[in-house]
């Protein structure tokens, strides 16, 4: 069945029908990874978006349940060059196509990628339609198309009730803003007992629990829509509970300092973007995957200082808390899809939850030492 | 951090001359390198025995030694350029293992001289097996189970504890020599007893057979800071158990998924880190098919074949950013020249499939064995770039310059179903042509993959191009069907071939509905960040990115360099390359092209490169304006040509593969700069030539052209045997073989015969004489002759093959007027505007032409550096209207140097099982090496030290010559004899060496009962045979397996009484540790 993608510019692009035939409005966003396409379409933070992949060999592995981040996709529509005609991996379970079909995800193949992609560059993210409907009005579809916002989305991918991961380490609180598998999977497999937490659930509910630790996760949408979220956060922040914050945790937590968020022309959404450790000058290859940044620049350094930042254009990529036992960056240590390089921030958390180890980090680094945990490149999804 | 500011003078160590297993991909990279440590300001000392490399020009480094690659030259080279630094990470294994050698005999330290980029303990933990073995434990890396051992017995007796098979692997030796699968007791020995001889330190590992497990590679890179990064992933579509080097690789890896490919990531950023390199590292891994379990196979500290693939493949410079990494700069303080933004701090990110494929030489060693094994074979190989994995196999496969174009090029049709499974175990070059026969017979999947443990995912790719087949044969051909053809890349002619049309037709039925090819770039970054780079591959169905003439697109009005382009009015010009390195083709092609770009820049015009190698400089992407990655064939020249629309191109730099697109060029409408075609056609064409040479009054050996094996029996009687049978319009001598009987002509045609001819076979009187040969440039009027050259090796022995001396020793002052204007005389009268080659025979004072070709040579990068002219820049301008007198050089034959410079092949015998390296009209050598010195002896000494011919050791040697050499060996003999050689000989040739008082031990013959001449051979203590075979095809299989023995156990053979003549010469007079070094780079007579 053809398919159309239609940009809000008024491009077009004529391809195939893959997964679902329905007509989806959504925010077309692009991700370069080469491996990693079931984590990403099960990625909540994808949530209200439409994602091209630039690889354009998709499926080619099939499909392993088990790597799913998240119960199901949540990502709007799945755009790609190519589908393989077979699935070719001793775990796969079932083929893309399937899967597309099965969670009623539309998508399209056969299109131009690169030229797509290289429009998202230049022009900046914008909305996009795929139909199946041949006699599309162009003068119909692009006033729906830029009236398109992404909205409260993380309410929309959130865990309905809170559950425990066990373990007889540190007990962590996760809250789940649209949280990937791996990051509660990456504190479970170093003894942490993982509470996940709706992401709704007010701090005081939290903090009764008295845990060693809270871990802000990764999720969907604009930052500045999770207001409520924002205010507990604040609550969390006063307690002297030590917390570790990745990607839409990491802004929520800044903005309930007071700092500010804005979007980025395209955002970064891959596996091969350079942080930069501004403790250890050390640069880690990570994943990403956002479309919004901290403004650090106007950060008030009595609240909390940079990091981390991107090697290729500077922007903030993570925050110290001063004064706090609170750590939060914007890209994604717990890979999935993804290098492993930055999975040692977990154990500082470890560390940050272990008020002992913590002191003695905070007295080196008042000396000036930049004594930082080596990366122990632990292979932490190894399965 | 910044660079480091004790590192000043840097010598950089190269890997010689190309062999099997380390060919052009470590010129390009110390190429590279070199440009970029200058670009730090660094004085750079280049050492490499290879002068038809670029990285042995004064461009490239301040100073060039062309020597023999040994620990007393490096030393004394130490000593006379006092270096701070050695970088020895650049010369592939020979460069490394020469630094470990000089590390480990204090000498460096003694001197002050630091090893740069990587330590020699790095270099020792990654190549010692057991210290691999070790610090791969010590992290938790798996190996598999494995041993070292020193000797057969300790080998057998491991192996019984992990049981067969087991593979096996030399330390230290290069491409995997001397390796293999032992499947049994005798093989095991067999391959045991070889390996350790040849490995450096004596050592060999037996390990655990992982045959049939996913091969996996990464290139990672590591900074002085620690920071790590990978470049690319590769798969290889053969499972190991065939060498990465000959095994057909996709890039990145296809049917891994993200758990897989982020284990094996992180693995090897462990061990890299662990080993503590600084700059590329590639690391290779046996993933098994059903598991996570996984082997890491092997580590090479430095950048590598795969290394040179990866950095084509994503446009990644490895070599330049290691180089700067051995300065001192952490990886993010280095910008990437693609983007011009980023920094080489990140992963690079493809949206396309790289393809790459082994050109092995068959063809040329007809009687070799074709079998793929943990022995690399392949002399190159190609890469294409495509959206989708089918696309990239066929262009790549039309890459290969061995007529195939699709996958009905070797026709398994004739086969039963029996033998086709059969053949599909068979492990060898043709085995995808296998599959897509099994495939047309609707095999399964899982017997295919069952037999050749291929992913089924590459199976499927394969289905889908033999349904194309199928369907092109049986559908009508709409314009959907063309445009599904096109997209999986097939190509117009075979097209036209399975829907019974012209490619004619096929091609405008394209161009009627707009199918024609796209262009996109390679960027680094998946087009995540603008590029500036213009690295370019062909896509069908998909829009434009090559030029801003196409309206219409959006992405298009915002590239700035379209825009740029569309306002550039430079002249563009063309320049061919000339596909993968293979015999009779090599390295000095892509130095003629390079030069030629180069030049053609300097007067201003605007480059264009189309290019098919990833081992080479002329494909990197700063050394053209624009560089499109692409087959060399009419088709896809055509579509570039159709996009730029070039004011001219030049054939005359790429050798034959550029040579043969003439005609196409023109069809096209491209002016061909230079010599024009009628005239290269006139010097292939035998009656035209005879013409010419009869108007210059030049003689040539008699011949005649002929088609069949009647016309050629008739012909050769004629003349008289020997004659000389070969076909016209061929390279390297391919093909060509002097036949002394009816029989042999019949033999030969028939083997000629076996690929389709378009064009005659010539027939010419054989004659016996001195061979010399010149290369010169004409501009019409004037004919400037850098040098003349003259083959030590008798008329009959390809040039290629032959030992060349320059200037030439033993013509009179008269013979050089003679072929000074036998050269003016051929030039004007063939219009040649450029480069001429010509071959003369000189016999009985008499001056014969016996070929020319009105192109660049295999000599040419030789005596442009050994006379300081340069050659190639010189005939560009010509090309372009000056005059040889304009540009300031007198014509006629150059003053000679007052130093000699030899030229000696080198050969590959030992990695091709069953070919026959007894030298001939056909040419065998891979490679060459340059020996120059002030006198002819030292410069002879030097050539044979660096093709590796270093003696005496044992002082043994076995002679055994054909009836018509005895006369001629007795001095030879008795030469050896007074250096105190012991000389073995067989009955007659013993009989004939007595009879003049020689020393001679008998040795029974190979039929004959033990000991014999083969025990002999095998007993290691033998430093050299000389061995003159017979003539003709009756010749005995015992020369055979003498000669196929002595190489596979090491032994030096030489087929030729005059480079036994020439070999004795040396040894009388060497001294090993007084060399004179020669700076190449001081030698200038540039403009």
């Amino acid at each position: 069945m053809k398919a159309f993608l239609i940009l809000e510019d008024g491009t077009v692009f004529a391809g195939t029908s893959i997964g679902s035939p329905r007509e989806v409005v959504s925010e077309i966003v692009f991700n370069t990874s080469m491996t990693g396409y079931l984590e990403v379409l099960t990625d909540p933070s994808y949530a209200g978006q439409a994602v091209v992949m630039t690889y354009p060999l998709i499926g080619n592995y099939g499909i392993c349940y088990e790597d799913m981040e998240s119960e199901r996709p949540w990502l709007d529509a799945f755009i790609v060059r190519e589908l393989s005609r077979i699935p070719s991996n001793f775990r796969s379970e079932d083929t893309i196509q399937n899967f597309l079909l099965k969670y009623d995800i539309p998508g399209i193949a056969g299109i131009d990628t690169r030229a797509l992609t290289k429009i998202l560059r230049e022009k900046g993210t914008m909305n996009g339609c795929i139909t199946t409907n041949e006699n599309y009005q162009l003068e119909e579809i692009l006033p729906r198309l830029a009236a398109y916002t992404t909205g409260k989305v993380v309410e929309k991918v959130t865990c309905r009730e809170k559950y425990v991961l066990q373990g007889d380490g540190p007990r962590v609180a996760l809250l789940d803003l649209g949280t990937k598998r791996n990051i509660a999977r990456c504190l479970n497999q170093r003894g942490c007992e993982v509470t996940v937490y709706p992401a709704l659930t007010k701090a005081e509910e939290i903090l009764a629990a008295s845990p060693d630790g809270i871990m802000l996760s990764n999720g969907p949408g604009d930052p500045k829509e999770c207001t409520a979220m924002i205010e507990e956060i604040k609550k969390l922040y006063a307690s002297d509970v030590p917390i570790f914050a990745i990607c839409l945790g990491h802004q929520l937590m800044a903005l309930a300092n007071g700092a500010d968020t804005y979007k980025m022309k395209y955002g970064h959404r891959g596996g091969n973007h350079p942080v930069r450790d501004l403790a250890t000058g050390r640069v880690y290859i990570s994943s990403q995957n956002h479309g919004y940044v901290v403004d650090a620049e106007h950060m008030d350094p009595a609240i909390a200082v940079p990091a981390f930042e991107n090697v290729n254009d500077g922007t903030n990529e993570g925050l110290a808390y001063t004064g706090k036992n609170i750590f939060t960056i914007q890209f994604h240590p717990e890979a999935s899809p993804g290098p492993l390089d930055s999975g040692y921030l977990f154990d500082r958390f470890m560390g940050m939850m272990r008020p002992e180890a913590a002191a003695e980090k905070s007295a080196a680094a008042d000396e000036g030492g930049k004594e930082m945990p080596e990366p122990d490149h632990e292979r932490e999804v190894r399965l | 951090m910044p660079k480091n500011p004790d590192i000043k003078k840097v010598l950089v160590i190269g890997s010689g001359p190309i062999v099997i297993g380390q060919a052009a991909e470590f010129d390009y990279a110390g190429t590279q390198a070199c440009r970029a440590l200058h670009e730090e300001g660094i004085e750079v000392v280049l050492l490499n025995s290879n002068p038809a490399t670029i990285m042995t020009d004064k461009d490239i480094a301040d100073h060039v030694y062309i020597e023999p690659l040994t620990v007393e030259v490096v030393e004394q080279l130490i000593l006379k350029e006092r270096p701070d630094s050695v970088l020895p990470t650049l010369g592939g294994q020979a460069g490394l293992n020469l630094a470990m050698e000089l590390a480990e005999r204090g000498f460096l330290e003694k001197n002050g001289v630091r090893l740069i980029g990587t330590t020699a303990q790095t270099i020792k933990k990654a190549e010692d097996r057991q210290e691999f073995k070790n610090t791969m434990e010590k992290i938790g890396e798996p190996v598999a189970p494995s041993k070292v051992v020193e000797s057969v017995e300790e080998g057998v007796a491991f192996t019984r504890t992990i049981g067969y098979p087991v593979v096996l692997r030399p330390a230290y030796t290069l491409g995997g020599s001397g390796g293999g699968i032992a499947h049994n007791y005798e093989e095991l020995v067999e391959i045991l007893e070889n390996g350790l001889r040849l490995s450096r330190v004596g050592q060999v590992l037996v390990e655990r057979c992982i045959a049939g497990w996913k091969e996996i590679e990464y290139e990672v890179m590591r900074d002085g800071a620690g920071n790590v990064i990978t470049v690319c992933n590769m798969e290889n579509i053969d499972p190991v158990g065939v060498h990465t080097g000959d095994s057909i690789v996709v890039a990145p890896s296809q049917t891994m998924g993200d758990k897989e490919y982020q284990m094996l990531r992180t693995s090897a950023l462990n061990i890299i880190s662990e080993l503590k390199i600084t700059g590329g590292c590639n690391v290779q891994f046996a993933l098994h098919p059903d598991s996570f379990e996984y082997c890491v196979i092997e580590v090479n500290p430095r950048v590598s074949r795969s290394s040179a693939l990866a950095s084509k493949a994503t446009g990644y410079p490895i070599a330049k950013v290691a180089a700067k990494i051995a300065l001192g700069y952490t990886l993010d303080e280095i910008k990437n020249a693609i983007t011009g933004k980023t920094y080489a701090s990140f992963e690079p990110m493809l949206d396309y499939c790289v393809v790459k494929m082994p050109r092995l030489p068959f063809d040329k060693f007809i009687s070799a064995s074709r079998r793929l094994t943990t022995q690399m074979k392949a002399t190159g190989e190609v890469m294409s770039i495509c959206t989708n994995f089918e696309g990239a196999l066929m262009k790549a496969i039309r890459s290969l310059e061995q007529h195939v174009d699709c996958l009905l090029s070797y026709d398994f049709s004739g086969m039963d179903d029996d033998a086709l499974l059969r053949q599909l175990a068979v492990v060898d070059d043709r085995r995808i042509w296998v599959i897509a026969e099994a495939l047309r017979r609707k095999f399964s999947y899982e017997k295919i993959h069952e037999l050749t443990k291929i992913d089924i995912w590459f199976i499927d790719k394969i289905a889908i191009l033999t349904e194309m087949e199928e369907r092109l044969r049986k559908e009508e051909l709409t314009v959907e069907l063309l445009k599904e053809a096109k997209r999986v890349e097939f190509p117009d002619n075979v097209i036209a071939r399975l829907t019974g049309r012209s490619e004619e037709e096929i091609k405008q039925l394209r161009y009627s509905h707009g199918i024609i090819a796209a262009y996109k770039m390679v960027d680094t970054c998946a087009a995540e960040f603008a590029a500036t780079t213009p690295y370019y591959y062909s896509v069908f169905g998909s829009e434009n990115e090559a030029s801003g003439e196409l309206a219409g697109n959006a992405a298009a009005e915002t590239d700035s360099d379209c825009a740029r382009e569309t306002a550039s009015r430079r002249k563009k010009v063309l320049v061919l390359g000339s596909g993968p390195i293979r015999i009779g083709q090599g390295i000095e092609f892509d130095f003629c092209s390079v030069h030629c770009t180069w030049a053609f820049e300097k007067e201003g015009y605007e480059t264009i490169i189309i290019n098919n190698n990833p081992e080479t400089v002329s494909t990197d992407f700063d050394i053209a304006d624009k560089l499109y990655f692409e087959p060399l064939t009419p088709e896809d020249v055509e579509n570039v040509v159709r996009l730029e629309n070039p004011d001219g191109a030049v054939v005359q730099f790429g050798g034959q593969t550029a040579i043969k697109l003439t005609e196409s060029l023109m069809k096209m409408g491209v002016p061909i700069l230079g010599t024009s075609a009628e005239n290269v056609d006139a010097a292939e064409d035998r009656e035209l030539f005879d013409e010419i040479l009869e108007k210059c009054n030049i003689p040539r050996p008699a011949g005649h052209t002929v088609f069949t094996a009647e016309e050629a029996k008739k012909a050769a009687n004629e003349l008289g045997y020997p004659v000389l049978v070969r076909p016209s319009y061929v390279l390297g001598g391919q093909g060509m073989q002097i036949a002394i009987n009816d029989e042999d002509v019949e033999q030969y045609i028939g083997v000629i015969n076996r690929i389709a001819q378009e064009h005659p076979i010539l027939v010419d009187k054989y004659m016996m004489g001195k061979e010399i040969e010149v290369d010169a440039v004409c501009d019409g009027t004037d004919v400037l002759i850098p040098g003349i050259m003259e083959h030590i090796e008798r008329a009959g022995i390809h040039s290629g093959d032959s030992i060349s001396v320059y200037p030439a020793q033993s013509i009179s002052k008269k013979i050089k007027r003679v072929i000074e204007d036998y050269t003016r005389k051929l030039a004007r009268s063939l219009h040649v505007i450029g480069l001429i080659n010509i071959q003369f025979i000189v016999s009985n004072d008499e001056v014969y032409v016996i070929e020319v070709n009105p192109r660049s040579s295999r000599t040419v990068p030789y005596i442009s550096k050994v006379t300081g002219i340069p050659i190639v820049p010189l005939a560009t301008k010509v090309i372009l209207g000056a005059t040889i007198r304009d540009l300031g050089f007198e014509p006629g034959l150059q003053p000679e140097a007052d130093y000699f410079a030899i030229k000696m092949p080198v050969f590959s015998f030992e990695k091709i099982q069953g070919a026959d390296i007894s030298l001939g009209p056909e040419m065998k050598s891979t490679g060459e090496c340059l020996g120059i010195a002030a006198t002819f002896d030292e410069a002879l000494y030097k050539a044979f030290l660096g093709a590796g011919i270093n003696l005496p050791k044992y002082k043994n040697m076995i002679i055994t010559v054909r009836d018509s050499d005895k006369l001629d060996v007795i001095d030879i003999a008795k030469r050896f004899e007074a250096l105190g050689y012991n000389i073995f000989a067989t009955k007659g040739t013993a009989r004939a060496l007595m009879e003049e008082d020689i020393q001679v031990r008998m040795t029974r013959k190979v039929e004959q009962e033990s000991p014999n001449i083969l025990d002999l051979i095998l007993g290691h203590e033998i430093d050299l045979v000389i061995d003159t075979p017979s003539q003709g095809v009756g010749h005995a299989k015992d020369g055979f397996i003498i000669r196929r023995n002595a190489i596979e156990t090491g032994v030096n053979v030489l087929t030729s009484l005059d480079t036994a003549n020439a070999l004795i010469t040396s040894l009388e007079n060497n001294n090993i540790h007084g060399l004179t070094l020669v700076d190449i780079a001081a030698i200038d007579r540039r403009m």
